[in-house]
């Protein structure tokens, strides 16, 4: 059909001989077997350490922000960089989802699902640190306008962080109803399928009596493509009001007009290499590398090296406006970053993220499994060290040399973070055995332009 | 003889399109047509209303702004104005700077939210719902037409199986759910 042509110069989105059928088949497989030995290794570990990170959280709660490392000079250290790592991870679930609908790429549906889910689980974690950093999280309420006992006593609108407050929310709400809405024609797809009695009744819970009327999916189109055109702007303006946070304050080091454009680049570069990583993975464990093809893999590497490079101008952009500005503290702040005694972080930094994508001009790299995964994980880890440099080296020496000083972790520091990492992969392993982990019913709509079989049919 | 009500079944998507065609063209009336994924142009070619959706989410985002400039005027400005950092509170027109980002916010929010529940609830989807489609297969690879049968049920038959239909059942009609 004249209708479902593609150009031959694209590569086929769905590997095989695959029809509609083992579309079904393929993306029910995880849901339908029991899990291996593997998957139940991961998720103990993973169960484990997240009950350690449980443990440090009521460790703290229970006496006090006190067990942190944090002191008077340095007020915010791993909470915050932890926080903004997790926000900025998330924030690649919506560009592949929302941006990448918006621009008609269709290499966007084989990923699009678990990117999302990536996203609401990673906000989560997120979400964690401000609400454990105030102490006493059963007052969270006290973030909201609620009018009180107090007479007129309400939040500050004028305060970047009630900003991010309505900023996170919305974003964790609207990527939740948006993942959803996706989600219901293929819960409806494994209910339709079920045998067993309790499965089909759970999915039949889950699906919301999807039916698949033509009615319906003409809505369903039109919901999709407006929500994608909402979430475009909330996914820059969350990261852009987290870079207010610092940009508005009179720091040297975080009053800076650049952190906007900046955070939002970085975010997307961090949150590109998460997907990397958990995809590189699950398309293995799963039997997905039909679906998640090598040019997936290579499409997201070349995201990376771009935000990578875009990060790394802003970086040195941010070292010539200190120089230029010709304000001192400002000239001070950034020389201490690169040299005084947190140099090994920068150092970090710039190696991981600015270097190490640098890499994937090289075709035969970035088409490599084993290389897209290592760098993937080295920019995370790169991405969690720009926060930290922010944070603290602007921190550490302040504007009294008596007061300066260095921050050194706690184990309770250490062990909230880490139990975060283990909280994201007990739902993340949990979402792998129990969700259409592919939009399979948005794989159906391209398979006859971008199915290989189709494609070589036709270009005969 | 009465009208009869058929459930009609195919295997592809391009064939059901054309017979959607062909059923509108001979003037019989189609109830529904049940897919598992959106086919492009089924709507059109059953004469479906585009929704307006998109419509009603414009206002549902006003609705956000409103509220969210509202609100913080009456909060910051009304009830209980000071000067917080420097960002004088005494007037909306000098404080909305600082103001923009959670307008925006809150208009997102009223926008997505309403949006989404509107569908949910034009399209009949909550949980504990049940689902409506006739055939399970249609949630997986076969696409179903309810119709009515026509005056002449033979001759619909024949054309249905002519356009590669690959079962016709005929159903009782039902009590409208």
């Amino acid at each position: 059909m004249s209708s479902h042509y593609e150009a031959p110069i694209r590569k086929p989105l769905v590997l095989g001989d695959k029809s509609y059928a083992d579309i079904s088949n393929d993306i029910a497989r995880p849901v339908e077997t029991p899990p291996d030995r593997d998957w139940w290794i991961a998720f103990s570990i993973s169960m484990v350490v997240f009950l350690w990170g449980l443990g440090c959280i009521a460790y703290t709660i229970g006496t006090g922000i006190g067990t942190w490392g944090l002191n008077k000079t340095v007020g915010w250290a791993w909470d915050i960089t932890n926080f903004v790592w997790w926000v900025g991870i998330g924030h690649a679930g919506t560009l592949i989802s929302a941006v990448l609908l918006l621009f008609r790429q269709k290499w966007r549906m084989g990923i699009n699902r678990s990117a999302e889910a990536m996203t609401i689980f990673s906000v989560i974690q997120a979400g964690l640190f401000p609400l454990i950093h105030m102490g006493r999280p059963w007052l969270v309420y006290w973030f909201f306008p609620i009018p009180n006992q107090y007479g007129s006593l309400w939040v500050n609108f004028n305060s970047p962080l009630l900003w991010d407050v309505f900023a996170i929310s919305t974003y964790l709400t609207v990527s939740l109803v948006f993942w959803w809405t996706g989600l219901l024609p293929d819960f409806a797809m494994i209910r339709d399928r079920a045998v067993k009695p309790f499965r089909k009744k759970m999915y039949s819970l889950l699906s919301f009596g999807w039916s698949g009327r033509a009615k319906d999916w003409q809505r369903f189109e039109e919901v999709s493509l407006v929500l994608a055109g909402l979430a475009t702007p909330l996914v820059l303006s969350v990261h852009t009001i987290v870079s207010f946070d610092f940009a508005t304050s009179v720091i040297p080091g975080w009053h800076t007009t650049i952190f906007p454009p900046y955070f939002v680049a970085g975010a997307i570069f961090s949150g590109f290499a998460m997907v990397q990583t958990l995809l590189i993975i699950m398309r293995k464990v799963s039997r997905l590398e039909s679906y998640i093809t090598l040019q997936h893999i290579e499409m997201m590497n070349i995201v990376i090296m771009i935000t990578g490079s875009i990060v790394g101008c802003a970086y040195i952009t941010e070292l010539f406006i200190a120089w230029y500005s010709g304000v001192e503290y400002e000239q001070y702040a950034f020389l201490n970053r690169a040299t005084g005694p947190y140099w090994w972080a920068y150092f970090l930094m710039m190696s991981c993220n600015v270097v190490s994508p640098q890499v994937m001009w090289i075709k035969k790299i970035r088409t490599n499994i084993i290389w897209s995964f290592i760098i993937s994980i080295v920019v995370n880890i790169g991405m969690w060290f720009e926060r930290f440099v922010i944070i603290v080296t602007s921190l550490h020496r302040d504007y009294l040399p008596s007061s300066w000083t260095m921050f050194s972790p706690t184990f309770v520091d250490i062990g909230i973070f880490i139990g975060t990492i283990g909280f994201f992969f007990v739902l993340f392993l949990l979402y792998a055995r129990s969700f259409p982990v592919v939009a399979q019913a948005e794989i159906k709509t391209i398979l006859k332009s971008s199915g290989e079989t189709y494609k070589k049919n036709r270009d005969k | 003889m009465s009208a009869k009500r058929l459930h009609v079944m195919f295997d592809d998507d391009d064939i059901l399109l054309d017979a959607v065609k062909e059923i509108v063209k001979n003037k019989i009336y189609i109830h529904e047509v049940y897919t598992p994924f959106p086919v492009h142009g089924l709507d059109k070619a059953m004469r479906l209303k585009p929704t307006n959706i998109s419509i009603a989410t414009f206002f549902y985002g006003c609705i956000g702004f409103t509220v969210a400039v509202l609100m913080m005027y009456y909060i910051m400005i009304l009830d209980w104005p000071q000067d917080i950092g420097g960002k004088p509170s005494f007037t909306l027109i000098e404080n909305i700077p600082s103001f923009v980002p959670i307008i925006f916010e809150m208009t997102v929010f009223f926008a997505a939210h309403l949006m989404v529940i509107t569908f949910y609830m034009r399209s009949k989807l909550w949980p504990f719902k049940e689902a409506e489609n006739p055939d399970p297969s249609t949630t997986d690879d076969k696409f179903l037409i309810d119709m009515e049968s026509g005056s002449n049920l033979s001759k619909t038959k024949t054309m249905l199986k002519k356009m590669g239909a690959i079962s016709i059942k005929e159903v009782k009609e039902e009590s409208e759910k």
